[in-house]
């Protein structure tokens, strides 16, 4: 089987060091990043996969050139090979854009599954896998929670959340599948697998290797950012720290003055 | 002429989803301010009763009768209904920040080109085009963004409108289903329901958290108890969910499910950022830890510091006895 995994470098959300561009879009260069947490989840069930099946396990990313970095932690968990879309042209490209690079780098690899994030935390639309899904024609199985594919048959089945637990969907391959933090926790890189990442080949496209028309001219996005400022605080509540029985009380009043009970 | 708003409608037991009902109200805030309209849409294999829910709050809904919803994805079908309606005028796309209608607004994308504002926690309408608010970068950010275009897609996030029905009641409209779906629909083979799930956890008036603290997976019972005497739903930190306790499908938080309950009843919730983002949108936040010194003091409105397994069932037997009393 071969299954490309998009991955996405993000601020890493444990740094605290995110921040913004005089257009207001996130600086790229600003944070220290890590491999977007939900294409963590799809990498590990990619390498699991192709652990029974066979085959290979490629990434794809679209980012600036110091993307490499993260794309090694990425290859050091047992992916083969990466594909780097980076242009000066992409810098702080709108969703539209992001699907139609990400779509036209994905037609130019083959492969059986594309697997990806269900969402990024930066960004948090989760929709990319969808509009690729869309520009390529390929069935959507989007919050995988399990992924068995059927190389034989050619045909995959995901279990997707749901509700009420999961629907068992199963669509013919290629296929376009979203994952979550439910299909497993990833491996942490070996030793051994952080030294064969270093040789490990990441080949760097442009718009131009991928053919025209990919983005609008001088950055023209369909959406812009106005503003940005700190979420509302709530108001400070009140603590708390009689014994059980007067704390029950207590909460229980609270909750009769809210009409919760 | 002015804009075409365009609504989601997406059902769930066969009743409109709740969130969807405050997507409508705003859609119909934001055309009214754009001196535009406003159409719903509603695909289902019987989408009658949900579409005339949906007719509460619109002045005019398209209900399309798709058979093929019953054992296919949804997000394929609908997505192609919605962009057939794009053919005939409609200028913006608003959808629930729910996993099928993250599906469409997608497939949307991909198929028109269209910008996207995603999780709108609020919007207005501005000159020619939609502002909408949004927390990004884990909720330590709001953003104001607008469309550059005439066109685009809008995500919404639970409270971003208080669902307010029309003066009157709109007409609803029967169509026929594309003969295509949007993009090739996967099977559904089997719907799995998993124990606790009865009532999801977005659609929960109460919703009672198990978090590290409870220690494992006979700590929820204590969780269980609390929300059924509270009419409530389950839910679970990321901390529990990793460790086994209970099935991903009750995690709240970014990575989980967004919750805005009228209360959140916290039980050993520390309260990372992750977690938070998920609920804390909620009316009112109740949070049992040991430590005064964990983040959920920040945004709770009571916190009670103790063991929750000294004052969870005091508060149980304190609710009981109010309740016969």
């Amino acid at each position: 089987m071969r299954i490309l995994v998009l991955t996405k470098p993000v601020p890493d959300p444990a740094a605290n060091a995110e921040r913004l561009g005089a257009d207001l879009r996130l600086d790229r260069a600003a944070s220290p990043t890590v491999v977007n947490g939900n294409d963590e989840y799809a990498l590990e069930a990619a390498l699991q996969l192709v652990e029974v099946h066979g085959g290979e396990v490629a990434i794809l990313t679209m980012a600036p050139p110091n993307a490499i970095e993260t794309m090694r932690k990425a290859l050091a968990m047992g992916a083969l090979r990466g594909v780097l879309v980076t242009d000066p042209a992409l810098a702080g490209a709108d969703l539209p854009t992001t699907v139609r690079v990400l779509a036209a780098a994905a037609a130019a690899e083959s492969f059986d599954l594309l697997l990806a994030g269900l969402d990024t935390s930066d960004g948090t639309g989760g929709a990319v896998a969808a509009g690729i899904a869309a520009r390529l024609g390929l069935p959507l199985l989007s919050a995988a929670a399990r992924i068995e594919p059927d190389p034989a048959a050619g045909r995959v089945r995901v279990r997707r959340l749901s509700a009420r637990g999961y629907d068992l969907l199963e669509a013919p391959m290629p296929a376009v599948i979203s994952g979550t933090q439910a299909l497993g926790t990833p491996r942490y890189p070996s030793l051994k697998g952080i030294m064969a990442a270093r040789s490990r080949p990441i080949v760097t496209k442009t718009l131009a290797d991928l053919g025209p028309g990919l983005a609008p001219e001088g950055g023209a996005w369909s959406s812009r950012v106005l503003g940005v400022e700190k979420p509302p605080s709530r108001a400070a509540g009140r603590m708390i720290t009689v014994p059980a029985a007067e704390a029950a009380r207590e909460v229980a009043d609270y909750f009769v003055e809210r009409r919760l009970i | 002429m002015g804009p075409v708003l365009l609504v989601i409608g997406e059902a769930a037991d066969g009743h409109l989803v709740k969130l969807c009902a405050e997507v409508a109200t705003l859609a119909r805030t934001l055309a009214e301010a754009a001196g535009g309209s406003v159409v719903g849409l509603v695909v289902d294999a019987a989408p009658d009763a949900v579409a005339a829910e949906l007719a509460a709050y619109l002045p005019r809904v398209v209900a399309v009768t798709a058979p093929a919803t019953a054992d296919e994805t949804w997000a394929a079908h609908a997505a192609a209904s919605a962009r057939g309606l794009v053919d005939e005028g409609v200028t913006h796309v608003l959808a629930a920040a729910t996993l099928d209608g993250r599906d469409v607004a997608g497939i949307l994308v991909g198929l028109l080109d269209w910008g996207l504002l995603a999780n709108a926690a609020g919007a207005t309408w501005d000159g020619d085009a939609p502002v909408v608010e949004a927390m990004v970068l884990a909720g330590k950010a709001v953003t104001r963004s607008t469309l550059t275009g005439p066109t685009g897609i809008i995500t919404v996030h639970p409270g971003a409108a208080t669902a307010t029905e029309a003066a009157a009641a709109g007409t609803v409209e029967a169509r026929d289903p594309e003969a295509v779906p949007a993009v090739p629909a996967a099977v559904i083979i089997d719907r799995v329901a998993e124990a606790g799930a009865e009532v999801s956890l977005e659609e929960a008036r109460v919703v009672v958290v198990g978090g590290r603290g409870v220690g494992g997976p006979e700590g929820f019972a204590l969780v269980d108890e609390l929300a059924g005497l509270l009419g409530g739903v389950t839910g679970a930190s990321r901390a529990s969910v990793d460790a086994g306790w209970i099935p991903y499908a009750r995690q709240v938080g970014q990575t989980g499910k967004i919750v805005r309950p009228a209360l959140y009843l916290g039980l050993g919730v520390s309260g990372a950022m992750q977690h938070r983002v998920g609920m804390q949108g909620s009316e009112s936040i109740v949070v049992i830890n040991k430590d005064p010194d964990a983040p959920m003091a920040e945004i709770a409105d009571l916190f009670v510091v103790g063991d929750l397994f000294e004052v969870g069932p005091a508060l149980a037997d304190e609710i009981r006895s109010r309740r016969g009393g």
